[in-house]
């Protein structure tokens, strides 16, 4: 149908190049499943924090010197000389914080209700790439202060490549520029930290147009069946998007304003000494889980393959849950291994967290270090504590053990038991449309005919 | 009467007008606010406020030498002028009354000062070098420069000519080079800024 503009500027506009009727169309009337709930605003909110991040960014970098000898020293000139440049570089830094808190949130939910089946596989897989560069950005961005972490979290992060074989010291020797992570790091590092967040936002426009081939999914699972299922997206989306995007920002400002540091590492606020590793190298809390994946593996290739399979195995993952329902609300297996999942994840951020020789007293609220626990349990040698520890009545769990048991869960989930599930798992029955799931007898307007056969009404 | 009452019942449109003004006027505050410390962060920040001014030793300059010295990120001209010059410049000087209002201005001068108004001490000329048209530096300061039809200094980017005051006295530019804040510290250290 097409669209009749009043104003004659956007009409003459419109009729040579069309984007206000692609905007009507796919902002405005854009048919939208009508049972939304509150886990689908994490797709915009995660939109805003890139814009967020991209417009503090690039005021930022006005004031950065990409230098070994100045970089410090001009992030904190940031702080304390630049008009409101404080508030410009903690929107910034917790800003990446928040940008991981949406897309995770938004990558469970997709888990969930099965948003990765068929005819969303592609929106998907640009989805785990979205997040794959994000990750890149976040790492080369921490790096940019040039403290005591961004320069062992580089230093270790780079590391990571010569685990493979041949060529791998020669990748490193590549990424750094020199014999170490040195200044031609740090400047190559900023230009990709400037150039990555762009590439970000052409995938995003692509992750877009994607999601409105098929529209989006729903906490039901099933399509939309004709006009009684949908919504424009404007006003109802755009005012709910708005609506979680506030409570959002409260959040958000509550770590900007009164917790700016408490993510960060206290490490960080000393100037990299290339001749001295800090006691304690801990990732951002949004990396822990991987770097956990990454030391449960007593070897140094295998670590790392499994810390890149993570993310790899969610590139595979519409191919290995079979299942024909796609929300997780019809699931009952489904809904308990995964809820079990996600708190996994919180294990292995704990996990990454701590070292790993380390030993967590559940019952006692706190991780000790082997030493410790063998002082307080009168052992004679540390060789005395199990993995899985009853020492002098404190049980303990090595934290390397406890990371292991969690990857292989995580491994688990994803390869043995969501293809098991697809053939095992007896599910609910669904309702026969998005309408009849959220009206009171299957929707008052809806004549009890059309609501069942549905397609007949469309 | 009626038509009134049935518009404050709320199916009016005053009212629902009144909700978009109100919801629009508050999303353009709080743009505003946002937008303001990203303005703000551009302009000059503390550090660099804070390096304005400058000693400088005199004591090793000539009768009829210049020096240039950076303040502000900007070239400041110290002439130590010739008895010549400083009379060059006073015979160009307009009359002026005791509020210094300008009574007659026999030269011509485009932005009328005399000399007298303009250094502190008559053998002391000190400039801001930056030419008022477009912010070039004119050439003067050596002896073998260009100095243009006054003797004082010559812009060569669009031609301005300067007289042994620093007045502008023909081409583009619109106002004399600009005198900075200076005292003299000791008879051979002046502080600028």
């Amino acid at each position: 149908m097409a669209v009749v503009f009043k104003n004659p500027v956007i009409r003459w506009i419109d009729h040579r190049l069309p984007v206000f009727t692609y905007l009507q169309h796919e902002a405005n009337d854009y048919p939208t499943p009508k049972n939304l709930s509150y886990w689908w605003n994490f797709g915009s909110i995660a939109g805003f924090m890139l814009v967020v991040m991209i417009a503090t960014g690039i005021f930022l970098a006005m004031q950065y010197t990409p230098h070994v000898d100045l970089a410090f020293n001009s992030v904190e000139r940031i702080m304390r000389d630049v008009n409101y440049g404080w508030l410009l570089r903690y929107i910034h830094m917790n800003g990446a914080s928040m940008f991981f808190i949406a897309v995770y949130i938004h990558i469970f939910r997709g888990i969930y209700y099965g948003s990765y089946k068929a005819p969303r596989e592609l929106l998907w897989i640009i989805g785990v790439a979205i997040l794959l560069l994000m990750m890149a950005t976040a790492f080369m961005g921490y790096v940019l202060p040039w403290g005591q972490m961004s320069f062992w979290g580089a230093t270790v992060i780079t590391n990571l490549f010569s685990a493979f074989p041949v060529v791998g010291s020669k990748i490193v020797t590549l990424l750094w520029g020199g014999f170490a992570v040195d200044n031609p790091t740090l400047n190559r590092f900023y230009a990709l930290h400037y150039l990555l967040p762009f590439v970000i936002l052409g995938v995003v426009v692509i992750h877009v147009l994607a999601l409105h081939r098929f529209g989006s999914n729903n906490p039901t699972g099933i399509d939309m069946k004709g006009p009684q299922d949908s919504i424009p997206f404007h006003p109802y989306y755009t005012v709910k998007d708005l609506y979680g995007l506030g409570v959002f920002m409260l959040f958000y400002a509550f770590w900007v304003f009164y917790a700016p540091v408490a993510l960060g590492d206290p490490d960080n606020f000393i100037p990299a000494n290339p001749l001295s590793t800090p006691p304690e190298i801990v990732p951002e809390w949004y990396f822990l889980p991987y770097y956990a994946i990454l030391r449960s593996i007593p070897n140094k290739l295998v670590g790392v393959l499994a810390m890149f399979s993570s993310i790899m195995v969610l590139f595979i993952l519409p191919w290995l849950d079979r299942s024909p329902v796609r929300s997780g609300t019809f699931r009952p297996a489904f809904k308990r291994f995964f809820w079990t999942l996600v708190f996994v994840c919180a294990i292995l951020m704990f996990c990454g967290k701590y070292p790993p020789a380390n030993y967590w007293l559940p019952l006692e609220f706190t991780v000790v270090t082997p030493d410790s626990l063998q002082a307080a349990a009168h052992l004679q040698s540390a060789d005395d504590l199990w993995a899985i520890s009853f020492a002098g009545g404190h049980f303990g769990i090595q934290i390397i053990t406890l990371g292991q048991i969690a990857a292989i869960y995580y491994f688990a989930f994803f390869l043995v038991i969501l293809p098991l599930l697809s053939i095992f798992e007896r599910t609910l029955p669904l309702p026969l449309s998005i309408s009849q799931s959220v009206l009171p007898k299957g929707g008052g307007a809806v004549p009890s005919a059309a609501a069942a056969k549905p397609m007949e009404k469309a | 009467m009626a038509d009134h009452a049935h518009s404050a019942q709320g199916a009016g449109e005053t009212r629902r007008d009144f909700l978009y003004l109100m919801s629009a006027s508050a999303a353009a505050f709080g743009a505003a606010t946002v937008v303001w410390p990203f303005i703000s962060s551009m302009n000059p920040s503390g550090d660099v406020l804070a390096l304005s001014s400058i000693e400088v030793d005199i004591s090793g300059v000539q009768v009829g030498q210049a020096i240039t010295v950076k303040w502000r990120g900007k070239p400041v001209f110290i002439r130590r002028r010739t008895p010549e010059e400083i009379a060059e410049a006073r015979k160009a000087d307009p009359e002026v009354d005791a509020k210094g209002n300008v009574i007659s201005n026999p030269a011509g001068l485009r932005d009328p000062q005399t000399d007298a108004s303009r250094v502190k001490k008559p053998e002391w000329l000190i400039l801001v070098g930056v030419c008022t048209h477009l912010g070039c530096v004119p050439l003067g300061q050596k002896s073998s420069d260009p100095r243009g039809e006054f003797g004082g200094w010559y812009c060569p980017c669009h031609g301005s000519q300067y007289d042994t005051s620093g007045r502008i006295r023909k081409g583009p530019a619109p106002l004399d080079l600009a005198v900075p804040d200076y005292v003299f510290e000791k008879d051979t250290v002046v502080k600028i800024g």
